[in-house]
């Protein structure tokens, strides 16, 4: 570089360690770092022995690198009678949250769509009763809806979970759909009724296909409400039928025996795997369908 | 059935639309001619939308009757009516390509797929976009996505074509181009044509009629040039023409307009009513119709005025003048040398001026 070059032409240097960089870049690695240390922690613990463990070293790496925690955690740890691991909840979790999220997913996906586009008398009332339900703490109807199971012949079984889980899921995927379907332009409705299609063809054919967003959003959130879900699980089933989160408590909580921390940590990292996948997986439709949605109300 | 029988396409009877008590149209009649070409023109709020939205059957009437083709329509769905309808924004539906957009109307009809072909391939070259039938409309321009949202009218094969505001979201010489094409598209189909639209030049190019529409009312009826040139009231004389009629106020005396700034003998002007003398009333100039330079002497009456300021456009100039303290916009020739200050002498052409009764707002 000569000395006649250092006239301003062309784009403006850019300096990478100006202060700005260095506070905003520290800023971010220290929150990282904060965030991470926990994981770290379970990991490494998961992965060496007992002895080890007892060393109390919880920061540094194994010395010996064990996979038996993990094993175990999965199928022969015991929670209460039972001794074949978080495997059972597992099944037990997946059988739950299928059917749950599909079903919570397709009635409120036609809800948000019929209140957005079909307006009918009493629809703004039912739409705010509708919301009504999403501020009431759920632990008051604990009860009753025990009352209710029972009458159905539902209490104890995996079905009656299914159908706790539809319904709470309801005013919070309704709001999220109906906001979404507010935001895309009437014409197109229009359109397609002067086109011929009726309420489901129009559904299906033409606001469907432009909602992937909105799908992953709620897919994401009735994943990991329903797969975290502890207190409906624990109430509404019985020992056989408990959900993963359950059985980890189950495992972790034992005042039994010897505290395995290694399986333990295993065994909580075997069941926040889940929702921790869904999001890695959908991230990036995650955070633009949360966008999207929020937009109009 | 023998169309030439049914002397209108679209009759619109004691029409009315109310909001919960909130009337938004109210006892609405309008006739429409098999093959008329009728723009609803107003500004915006005027209720020309909703009207277009009760013909198209997407808004539900709360009084009165809707005929198309000698058919009661006023209960029917939409797509039963007959109708094909243009939107602002297009409103194609993004996921399908052109071809979908086309067919899906007729696809939920139950048209056989030959004839779905048949129809798009004729569509298609009616409105040249048979290079863009596999695209997603996302990968067409403004002008090819509007000619696609025709082109999904064109295919249903209906007698009635409702477009609302089609060119308001494209840029001017798109706008232009395209207001061509759908003149030059209605001369081919000879279909009845309901277009709605805020744009006076629009109104003015397209129309057979323009119903110039305020408040829900329909406040004149007829064709461009009687619109132009015999407006009904105040309303319609100010609204139509860029820039405005001028209008100055005074006094009728046996024919005689008087205002403190000139007086004009009206005796070549067609009155409809015969004015009482002493009678407040409104007189109104279109800039155009003021002649200047060596027309003005042609003219019946003269007047001298100052100017204040002038606009050269190229095609015409416009010049902002005075006359004893009244304003007057006139419009010049593009060609013609004036300056700011310098004093004009104006020809005034009584039989081609407006005079409104002022309390009523009404043509005398």
């Amino acid at each position: 570089m000569h000395a006649e070059t250092l006239e301003p032409h062309g784009p403006k240097p850019k300096r990478h360690f100006s202060r700005t960089n260095i506070m905003l870049y520290g800023t971010l690695l220290l929150i990282s770092i904060y965030y991470l240390m926990p994981l770290w922690v379970m990991v490494m613990t998961s992965l060496k022995g007992m002895p080890e463990v007892r060393l109390g070293h919880i920061f540094a790496p194994p010395i010996e690198v064990t996979f038996e925690p993990w094993v175990k955690a999965w199928s022969q740890a015991c929670t209460g009678i039972n001794c074949d691991g978080l495997s059972r909840g597992f099944w037990n979790s997946v059988q739950i949250l299928i059917p749950s999220a599909v079903l919570s997913i397709m009635v409120a996906s036609v809800n948000g769509y019929a209140l957005a586009n079909w307006k009918f008398k009493g629809s703004e009332v039912f739409f705010t009763i509708l919301m009504l339900g999403a501020f009431i703490p759920y632990q008051i109807m604990i009860y009753p809806i025990v009352i209710l199971l029972r009458e159905l012949g539902l209490y104890g079984g995996l079905s009656g979970l299914v159908l706790v889980h539809t319904i709470f899921g309801m005013p919070i995927l309704t709001l999220l759909f109906r906001n979404y379907f507010a935001g895309i332009p009437e014409e197109l409705f229009k359109a397609a009724r002067v086109d011929g299609a009726g309420f489901w063809r129009i559904y299906f054919r033409v606001l469907l296909p432009m909602s992937l967003p909105i799908f992953v959003v709620a897919i994401i959130l009735q994943t990991t409400g329903i797969w975290n879900d502890f207190l409906f699980g624990v109430i509404y089933t019985k020992p056989d039928l408990y959900p993963m989160t359950v059985q980890l408590n189950n495992i972790v909580n034992s005042v039994q025996g010897v505290k395995e921390y290694n399986v333990n940590m295993a065994a909580t990292l075997l069941t926040g795997a889940v929702p921790l996948l869904i999001y890695l997986v959908s991230g990036k439709l995650f955070v633009r369908g949360i966008a999207a949605g929020a937009v109009k109300g | 059935m023998d169309k030439q029988n049914i002397p209108y396409s679209v009759q619109i009877k004691a029409l009315g639309l109310k909001f919960g008590e909130h009337k938004v149209l109210e006892d609405l009649n309008l006739d429409i001619h098999q093959g008329e070409f009728l723009v609803l023109l107003g500004s915006s709020g005027c209720g020309k939308s909703t009207l277009l939205n009760c013909i198209a059957g997407l808004l539900e009437i709360s009084e009165g009757q809707l005929w198309i083709q000698g058919k009661n329509v006023t209960w029917l769905e939409p797509s039963e009516r007959g109708i094909g309808m243009v939107f602002q924004s297009y409103a194609l539906y993004p996921q399908m390509t052109v071809r979908g957009n086309l067919s899906f109307g007729l696809k939920n009809a139950k048209v056989p797929p030959a004839e779905i072909k048949k129809r798009i391939e004729r569509a298609a070259e009616i409105l040249q976009i048979q290079a863009l039938l596999e695209r997603k409309p996302a990968a067409l321009s403004g002008g090819q996505r509007q000619r696609v949202a025709i082109g999904r009218a064109l295919v249903r094969d209906v007698d009635v074509f409702l477009f609302d505001e089609p060119l308001s979201n494209l840029d001017a010489k798109l706008r232009t181009d395209l207001r061509v094409e759908i003149k030059r598209l209605h001369q081919q189909l000879q279909n009845t044509m309901i277009y709605v639209t805020h744009d006076q030049i629009e109104a003015m190019t397209l129309a057979d009629r323009i119903a110039i529409m305020r408040g829900g009312k329909i406040m004149q009826l007829a064709a461009p040039a009687e619109i132009y040139n015999r407006p009904k009231n105040l309303y319609v004389a100010d609204f139509i023409g860029s820039p405005s009629m001028n209008f100055i106020e005074g006094e009728l005396q046996n024919g005689v307009f008087h205002s403190p700034a000139f007086t004009l003998n009206l005796q070549d002007y067609a009155f409809i009513t015969s004015p009482s003398s002493g009678q407040k009333v409104v007189l109104g100039l279109r800039p155009e119709h003021i002649l200047s330079g060596t027309q003005a002497a042609t003219a019946s009456q003269q007047i001298t005025a100052r100017i204040d300021l002038v606009e050269p456009m190229g095609s015409d100039t416009l010049v902002y003048a005075q006359v004893q303290g009244q304003k007057l916009r006139v419009r010049m020739d593009g060609q013609a040398q004036v300056t700011a200050g310098e004093m004009l002498s104006l020809g005034l052409q009584p039989e081609r001026a407006s005079v409104f009764d002022r309390s009523s707002e009404q043509r005398l």
